[in-house]
């Protein structure tokens, strides 16, 4: 039986268990428990036979095939799992896993007020959505579970649809996502007119007369798409609307692999698909990098919306993930394959971190959220007290995320670094200075996302509560404790195991037809990762150290001081009751960060001052002020875009005079036109 | 035996000589400022007497503002141990890499800065806001400054990069002397002395790293100063070690040891010297006059970094 599970069966069984799971919620969405238990429980199992299945094929190295229907090669059903594909059905099942553990607890505070069954039913279909549209060969087979894992997303980020902020999210979700498909048609039709097949297989293997303009055609529009889909600056716009509106475990499922599939098609476009790479494909995704990495930390900075904080945070990792996969296809283009099997590898390593910690983070969010009802780090405070196990768990997560040793962050953040190392060291004249910038960027985020997190955990976690919300937490429910405490041992064991894991995922990155088995620049063993001959740590040691350099000082301390009183009382209080006013607030913990960026930040600030009386303005009410950042998107980006669609539309809007005769007359000139097109 | 000895030194010398240094930085200062000063092993007193106070804590304080002082006094330790001091023989391939070192320190700053957020004070979280600033901006120059010698000499290991610069490189001279610079701003900024922060002061409105340890008192207070000593003594050595590595052991015997500690400490009190005359003779920048400094530092070692082919 089990051995069933890790040939292609097991895929099928899991296809099959999130069917199911889909369509029970459906019908048992009258009673609220059983269909939370019912979508949850088949999302389980369905996640651990697709986990086991996918890791069975990581660890064996044999790619599996599956055959639904015989199909023809415009279309077909065929799914194909080679390392890479499961790779990405590994993360997702982790995290569909955990998930959905943390889900059971999670969704109770929708009992009653929202359909569970509806939400079971786009939840597992969400999850199926994703692991085949990481496993189709056909590109039109792919389109179709692609636009499925929109639109279930989408559902599922309307799914608090009582409230209307959400149901904007969801519209600009929707939108954004289309254009985005818009731009993968493109490119998969073009892919089409050069070979003639929509299979991946057949494409592959026959572009290799394929002119370099149409190749940076089809890769342009494949960046902008799949871009759109990972939230790259600037088509991330819908990001931190539509994330925070979903449930927190959705939130944790699309940032931690919805936006991965737009990275993992990239890669698959990048490296497997298209044969030759241009030196600037490379450049422009390693400038798209630092831009997202950098512009992401900094709009995090500025935020005080929990979940949308976080949601920035994915578009600085997404960064980080390109700036790898950028030097990556540098490397590629000068012929430097094993530099490029070690920058695609810290690509790939930051993909399965930033996936845990922030799925992990976001499910630290939704416990918060779920006890005091409020999104607003403001209105958060002291909650180390009443959620002592959350917080701790969340306290892993902000250490990962900030790339602190001994955390997973650290080992992938290294690995980028010594790969654009490389590049500076190899290269030279105008990529040199790239990568210099571009190792800068890296350097200038990683120092301000340790700082939001400082922000994020101290306004939290710290202090005394400034709500009367934070007094009336508790502590969530064991299936959501035991999901974050999971993640959290992921996070510090994804870490530890740093220099298993790195040849674990080099392999996967040379298997790639652009990297055809090429030794990539990493030599690891279990203590030490040695990143070509350059550079060399070691992850377990420097976690050992810690705890032991730890223990025995606080052993001496405490042989020193044993005889000291500690005592607890007021400290500081001036003569005055300490108040929740007097601490610091998020806005002023990131405020002159904002002051020293306000060139690309843009702060606005409205002052309002209410009076007593309207006439006799002496006595001033109250006075408010809102701080805030222009959006230079919508106002240097996409207003102009639109204002120019309206221009066009109104000149084109002459032609439409109403009278039927022109109408005619229009019809008999495109006929001519016709005619002597095809006559001469 | 030998090896051995090396060892204990290389483990025990930061920590147990950090107050030293701090004493005599404070020591120059009074001469500069025509002061007697107190004794050069006043921080020791200081520590002693410290640890021999009851401690108060505030009611809203949390774990992390016990546990911090205890895991910033160690990481301080445990890179203290990892960076070249007196020869080559104390390499180690686990933890002398360039950036787990600066990581390193930097889990140091999350937790200090959290342990200021922690007690809900007036000033504390200002103190950390100010502190995960200047700490986030000088991440560029402090890393590109030690790639400069890292690129020069093809290894990230700082160990790896004494061991190239003991070979005199002429045609590296104008990048190393550029990222020295370069560093040292960054050493400024990180060890939270002029023209970022002055050590001198409590309770001054412009007050960054001593404002995080307001709440702290006996022993927390004594780790946390001697953590800071720690991190002062580290930079000033890898200031003088990593750029002008003359002087450093090659062969481990036990006159060589001695000759490298006597060049290590003639090297490290010029640099101190440099810096008790910078805090006796400029003033403190105003706060954001200080992002400039940084990105200054982050532009030239970048500017250094050209100049390595």
């Amino acid at each position: 039986m089990f051995n069933y599970l890790l040939t292609s069966v097991g895929l099928l069984i899991s296809i099959g268990l999130f069917l199911v799971g889909a369509v029970g919620a459906l019908l048992f969405n009258k009673n609220n428990k059983l269909a939370n238990w019912w979508g949850n429980v088949a999302a389980i199992f369905g996640s651990l036979v697709a986990l086991i299945f996918s890791g069975s094929i990581l660890v064996s190295k044999v790619p599996q095939t599956v055959t639904l229907l015989n199909g023809s090669q415009f279309f077909n059903t065929t799914l194909r799992v080679d390392l890479l594909s499961a790779f990405f059905i590994f993360i997702i099942s982790l995290l569909g896993l955990l998930c959905s553990v943390y889900g059971l607890g999670y969704v109770k505070h929708y009992y009653n007020k929202y359909n569970l069954g509806v939400l079971g039913f786009f939840y597992n279909l969400f999850i199926v959505s994703m692991i085949l549209v990481v496993s189709a060969t056909n590109a039109l087979s792919f389109l179709i579970v692609w636009e499925l894992m929109s639109l279930t997303s989408y559902f599922l980020v309307i799914y608090e649809h009582r409230e209307e902020e959400n149901i904007k999210a969801g519209f600009l979700y929707f939108i954004m996502t289309h254009i985005g498909t818009a731009f993968i048609i493109l490119s998969f039709l073009l892919l089409y007119r050069e070979t003639g097949s929509l299979d991946f297989e057949i494409i592959k293997n026959n572009l290799a007369n394929t002119s370099g303009l149409i190749q940076n055609i089809i890769f342009i529009s494949a960046l902008v798409g799949f871009g759109t889909k990972a939230g790259i600056i600037p088509f991330h716009i819908w990001l931190p609307k539509a994330h925070p509106a979903a449930p927190s475990h959705v939130s944790a499922l699309m940032s931690g692999v919805m936006i991965k599939t737009g990275i993992y098609m990239l890669v698959r476009i990048a490296f497997d698909i298209l044969p030759s790479t241009p030196l600037w494909w490379g450049v422009i995704v390693l400038i798209i990098g630092a831009v997202s990495s950098l512009l992401g930390v900094l709009y995090a900075l500025s935020e005080h919306d929990f979940k949308r904080l976080l949601a920035y945070h994915s578009i600085e990792n997404i960064g980080i993930i390109l700036l790898g996969m950028g030097s990556a296809l540098i490397f590629l283009s000068l012929g430097m394959k094993s530099l490029a099997a070690l920058g695609l590898l810290a690509a790939l390593y930051h993909t399965i971190n930033h996936a845990v910690f922030k799925a992990l983070l976001f499910l630290g969010a939704g416990a918060v959220i779920s006890k005091t009802h409020t999104r607003n780090i403001e209105d958060y405070g002291g909650l180390i007290k009443y959620m002592p196990r959350t917080a701790f768990f969340f306290l892993i997560g902000s250490m990962a995320i900030s790339a602190l040793p001994p955390f997973n962050g650290f080992v992938s953040e290294w690995l980028t670094f010594q790969s654009m190392f490389n590049g500076v060291a190899a290269l030279s004249s105008l990529t040199k200075l790239l990568f210099i910038l571009a190792i800068g960027a890296l350097a200038f985020t990683s120092g301000l996302a340790v700082m939001c997190f400082v922000k994020v955990f101290g306004a939290t976690f710290l202090a005394r509560p400034r709500s009367a919300h934070v007094k009336e937490a508790s502590e969530v429910s064991l299936s959501m404790q035991f999901s974050m405490a999971v993640l959290s041992v992921v996070a510090l064991a994804l870490g530890l195991s740093a220099g298993w894991a790195a040849s674990m995922f080099a392999s996967i990155a040379v298997s790639l037809k652009n990297l055809n088995n090429f030794v990539p620049a990493i030599s690891s063993t279990f203590k030490l990762v040695n990143a070509n001959d350059l550079a060399i740590m070691s992850m377990p040691v420097a976690f050992g150290a810690i705890i032991v350099v730890t223990s025995i000082v606080g052993s001496l301390i405490y042989i020193v001081t044993r005889k000291q009183k500690v005592t607890h009382n007021i400290t500081w209080d001036c003569g005055t009751n300490l108040t929740p006013r007097m601490e610091i607030t998020a806005t002023g913990f990131s405020r002159s960060i904002i002051t020293i960026f306000n060139g690309i930040l843009r702060p606005t600030q409205q002052t309002g001052v209410e009076y007593r009386d309207a006439h006799l303005r002496y006595f001033p009410k109250n006075s408010s002020i809102h701080f805030g950042l222009k959006d230079i998107y919508s106002i240097f980006f996409y207003k102009p875009i639109q204002e120019l669609f309206l221009k066009v539309s109104e000149k084109i809007k002459k032609i439409q005079s109403g009278n039927i005769n022109f109408y005619i007359m229009y019809i008999f000139l495109v006929l001519i036109g016709l005619l002597l097109i095809f006559v001469m | 035996m030998i090896s051995i000895f090396a060892w204990i030194v290389q483990i025990l010398f930061v920590p147990v000589f950090s107050p030293l240094l701090v004493g005599i930085t404070k020591k120059i200062k009074a001469k500069f400022q025509n002061r007697q000063g107190a004794s050069i092993f006043q921080p020791y007193r200081d520590l002693w007497k410290l640890l021999h106070k009851d401690e108060i804590v505030s009611h809203d304080a949390s774990w992390i503002f016990k546990f911090s002082p205890y895991i910033i006094l160690s990481l301080t330790i445990i890179v203290g141990a990892s960076i070249p001091l007196l020869s080559l023989a104390t390499k180690n391939n686990y933890l002398g890499d360039f950036l787990v070192l600066i990581y390193m320190l930097a889990l140091g700053t999350f937790f200090l800065a959290l342990s200021g957020m922690d007690t809900g004070g007036g000033f504390g979280g200002f103190g950390s806001s100010r502190e995960m600033t200047v700490a986030a901006l000088t991440e560029g120059g402090l890393i590109c400054s030690l790639l400069t010698l890292a690129l020069a000499s093809r290894t990230t290991n700082l160990f790896g990069i004494v061991n190239f610069g003991l070979g005199f490189h002429l045609q590296y001279l104008p990048a190393i002397i550029l990222a020295f610079f370069s560093f040292c701003i960054s050493l400024l900024a990180e060890t939270a002395r002029f023209p970022f922060d002055n050590p001198a002061t409590h309770l001054e409105l412009t007050m960054i790293h001593e404002v995080m340890l307001l709440e702290h008192s006996g022993k927390g207070l004594a780790m946390m100063e001697w953590a800071a000593a720690n991190k002062f003594l580290i930079f000033l050595t890898l200031a003088v070690n990593l750029f002008f590595p003359f002087g450093i052991a090659v062969s481990l015997s036990l006159g060589s040891l001695i000759l490298a500690a006597l060049v290590l400490v003639v090297k490290v009190l010029l640099l101190c010297v440099g810096i008790a005359a910078l805090e006796s003779f400029t003033a403190k920048f105003r706060f954001f006059r200080l992002p400039d400094l940084l990105f200054t530092s982050f532009v030239i070692s970048a500017i250094a970094i050209g100049l390595i082919f």
